[in-house]
């Protein structure tokens, strides 16, 4: 994790820079980090990339948002859901783990904004923690970007679709069910 | 699939030349620096590069090769879309613009984009020829000047009409077309005893597509020339006037990092191969004369948009030689810099490429990705880079050096998505499509084909919500005579450097307006034979 995660991490104690997001206006503050995103050999050029491929708070905005973006996809079962739902969480981390360090950090930061409450609240209108976000929350936090004009969030739109879909369809596990019978055997 | 149904041992030309002892080194291995000298060092092993390392190497010069992607080949070739695009493609298939408004599909591997292309051979369209003349003052690349090197290149790499039938998602084309009255013709392919697989895109296992991997490459690895793997070209070290070294940095095993390990090459000759995105970034990283700031400038991408259908019989678009039939008649509607023409064709139709391409998510994207058998997707490429308001992109550096590219869905281009949409939903309905979906955020599954063109009509066609993707990039390096509009000579020579040529896509004045890898290969023998020609001398 990143120390701008770690310094503005909704539920830790009022740092300066959580009062400062605060006294800022979350809505000026959400688009204006989002913003950084899509420059980030501007900002964070000088920032190393993280270890895993996906942070704490990574992890727990994808499992929130999965369900909503396979949703009828996603088996209806609730301990098969859950662990479908895991299984793709990790491919998306491993994913990002093999692309390039400037886009590492870009997710990273993503990923850090998209875990701050006050984003989150700007975004979804829902005050909830992810952990305890509905599939509804999810899609109408989902759709908010979808249908933004801002080209940021939009883009974090399609970074998410991207990133979960191609974990979920590379899956050989996951191609009975749409009809795909895999690559023919050679032999 | 074999008659006897025994296993099939495929020959893999790679791992037997590596046997016999070629000159490969990884370079994400190596446990020290390392220096290298040759005749030539060409950075970039895809068409240009290929094609260039094989004229040189005959030539009787000693060659390195310099890759940024790994070595890889038919044994390792798995059809399977998790393994293809992580270790075959730039940025596991990801790569974008700088406003992530197109996605980008560019090979990273030895034999870079012949590697995975889907084998699409077209020769450069006169009427591109001709605006080259025309509007570029560039000589020596008729039609009939290139000719004799397209000859060449069809012979050496086995370019000839598909004579098997199309798979359905390649006839569902025709047939909409015919039954329209709007002209369509066969593609050729560079493949030789294709088991019509429908797998181009993640490495031919069968070693039947023609690509530079297993051509050119490994005929030039027997001619003694050197291939270094997994070391990305960092810049050219001039002195003087002249290049003397070529600094490389080694890739980690994954390809996704530089590590500290440096390789130098010292050359007589250096040839930049990387690609429309790569080359620019080369030079720009450089220190070389710039004088007028046209390196990167001019960049294409053929910008695409997609189509997709749903047909009442199987369609099983993941089978099947993936492109065998083409539509034209948009391109030749009108004049060349009029309103954008486009070029219709049919993708491969495979989970993971569908699912990131289908607008959307939750239960509506289920709902089409579990008819994937029944789906059908056509796609229009825009033909860039002809008229005022289609002036290309830029590529330029980001502050770690790797490169990013600025590109401008133009209103320009924007009219041409719309009647594309129009003119594939008109053709997939004609075909007998009960549902057509015009790749959109606005797009949902139409019944008729009144209903999806007022809804196409109606789009807010913006960056984002329309998706856009590309496979060929194009320009960036352009060929012309004058300094101040292009960088290499009608030689592909840089216009201040005396031993830099360009042999890639990178080149063209213009987007092609035809998938390009017949065209890079056409030029990149005739460039090449002329660098011969000069170190000879």
């Amino acid at each position: 994790m990143n120390s701008a995660s770690t310094a503005t991490r909704p539920s830790g104690p009022a740092s300066p820079s959580r009062r400062r997001i605060i006294f800022t206006g979350a809505a000026g503050f959400a688009a204006l980090a989002i913003a950084r995103w899509l420059q980030p050999e501007a900002v964070w050029s000088a920032s190393p990339a993280a270890a895993p491929g996906l942070s704490a708070d990574g992890a727990e905005v994808m499992r929130a948002l999965v369900p909503a973006l396979l949703d009828g996809a996603l088996p209806a079962d609730r301990d098969e859901r859950r662990a479908a739902t895991g299984e793709t969480v990790d491919a998306v981390a491993a994913a990002i783990e093999g692309l390039p360090p400037s886009t590492r950090r870009e997710l990273d930061t993503l990923f850090a904004l998209l875990a701050l409450a006050p984003v989150r609240l700007l975004i979804a209108g829902v005050d909830a923690r992810w952990r305890d976000a509905t599939v509804d929350d999810a899609n109408g936090f989902l759709e908010r970007l979808r249908e933004s004009r801002l080209a940021q969030k939009r883009a974090a739109y399609d970074a998410l679709h991207q990133l979960t879909f191609a974990a979920w369809y590379a899956n050989p596990r996951r191609w009975p069910a749409i009809g795909y019978p895999g690559p023919p055997a050679l032999g | 699939m074999n008659a006897t149904g025994t296993a099939t041992r495929f020959a893999d030309p790679i791992r037997e030349g590596l046997a016999a002892g070629w000159s490969v080194v990884d370079a994400s291995r190596l446990d020290r620096d390392a220096a290298l000298e040759a005749d030539v060092a060409i950075v970039g092993t895809g068409a240009g590069g290929g094609i260039a390392a094989e004229v040189l190497a005959d030539a009787g010069l000693r060659v390195v090769m310099v890759e940024e992607g790994p070595l890889r080949s038919s044994t390792d070739f798995r059809m399977r879309e998790a393994d293809a695009y992580r270790d075959l493609y730039q940025e596991s298939a990801a790569r974008k613009t700088a406003d992530k408004a197109i996605n980008i599909l560019q090979g990273r591997c030895v034999g870079g984009g012949t590697t995975v292309n889907w084998t699409s051979s077209f020769r450069t369209p006169p009427s591109t020829l001709a605006r080259w003349a025309s509007a570029h003052a560039l000589a020596g690349f008729g039609v009939d000047d290139l000719a004799p090197w397209f000859d060449r290149v069809e012979a050496r790499l086995g370019i000839a009409p598909w004579t098997l039938p199309p798979n359905a998602n390649n006839a569902a084309l025709g047939d909409g077309a015919a039954r329209l009255g709007i002209r369509w013709d066969a593609i050729r392919r560079n493949v030789k005893g294709c088991w019509n697989l429908g797998y181009c895109g993640m490495g031919c296992p069968t070693n039947a597509k023609q690509s530079m991997l297993v051509t050119t490459i490994p005929h030039a690895l027997a001619r003694g020339a050197s291939l270094l793997t997994r070391a990305r070209a960092l810049r050219f070290l001039p002195k003087g006037d002249r290049i003397e070294t070529l600094e490389c940095v080694a890739m980690n095993e994954a390809g996704t990092a530089p590590t500290a390990r440096r390789i130098v090459v010292r050359a007589r000759m250096f040839v930049s191969a990387a690609g429309a995105i790569g080359s620019p970034a080369l030079l720009l990283r450089s220190p070389l004369p710039d004088p007028y700031a046209t390196v990167g400038l001019r960049t294409f991408l053929h910008p695409t948009v997609v189509s997709a259908a749903l047909m009442p019989g199987l369609v099983e678009g993941y089978a099947g030689a993936p492109q065998t039939i083409y539509s034209d008649h948009f391109m030749d509607a009108a004049p060349i810099t009029g309103p954008i023409g486009f070029k219709l064709e049919a993708p491969p139709i495979h989970p993971v490429l569908a699912a990131i391409t289908l607008p959307g998510h939750g239960t509506r994207h289920a709902a089409w990705m579990r008819r994937l058998p029944h789906m059908q997707v056509l796609i229009a490429l825009m033909r860039d880079g002809f008229h005022d308001e289609s002036p290309g992109g830029r590529v330029r550096l980001a502050g770690d050096g790797t490169p990013i590219l600025d590109y401008s869905l133009t209103p320009y281009v924007f009219e041409g998505v719309r009647r594309a949409m129009t003119a594939m939903a008109e053709i997939q309905f004609a075909a007998g499509a009960t549902a057509v979906m015009p790749v959109h955020d606005e797009g949902d599954g139409y019944a008729s084909f009144a209903t999806a063109r007022a809804a196409i009509a109606a789009f807010d066609l913006r960056p984002r919500a329309t998706t856009v993707v590309s496979a060929h990039v194009m320009g960036g390096c352009a060929l012309g005579p004058d300094s101040r509009s292009s960088v290499v000579d009608a030689a592909g020579r840089h216009h201040h450097v005396e031993n830099l040529h360009v042999v890639d896509g990178s080149l063209f004045p213009t987007s092609i307006g035809a998938n390009p890898q017949l065209s890079i290969y056409a030029i990149a023998a005739k460039l090449a034979s002329g660098i011969a020609g000069r170190l000879r001398t």
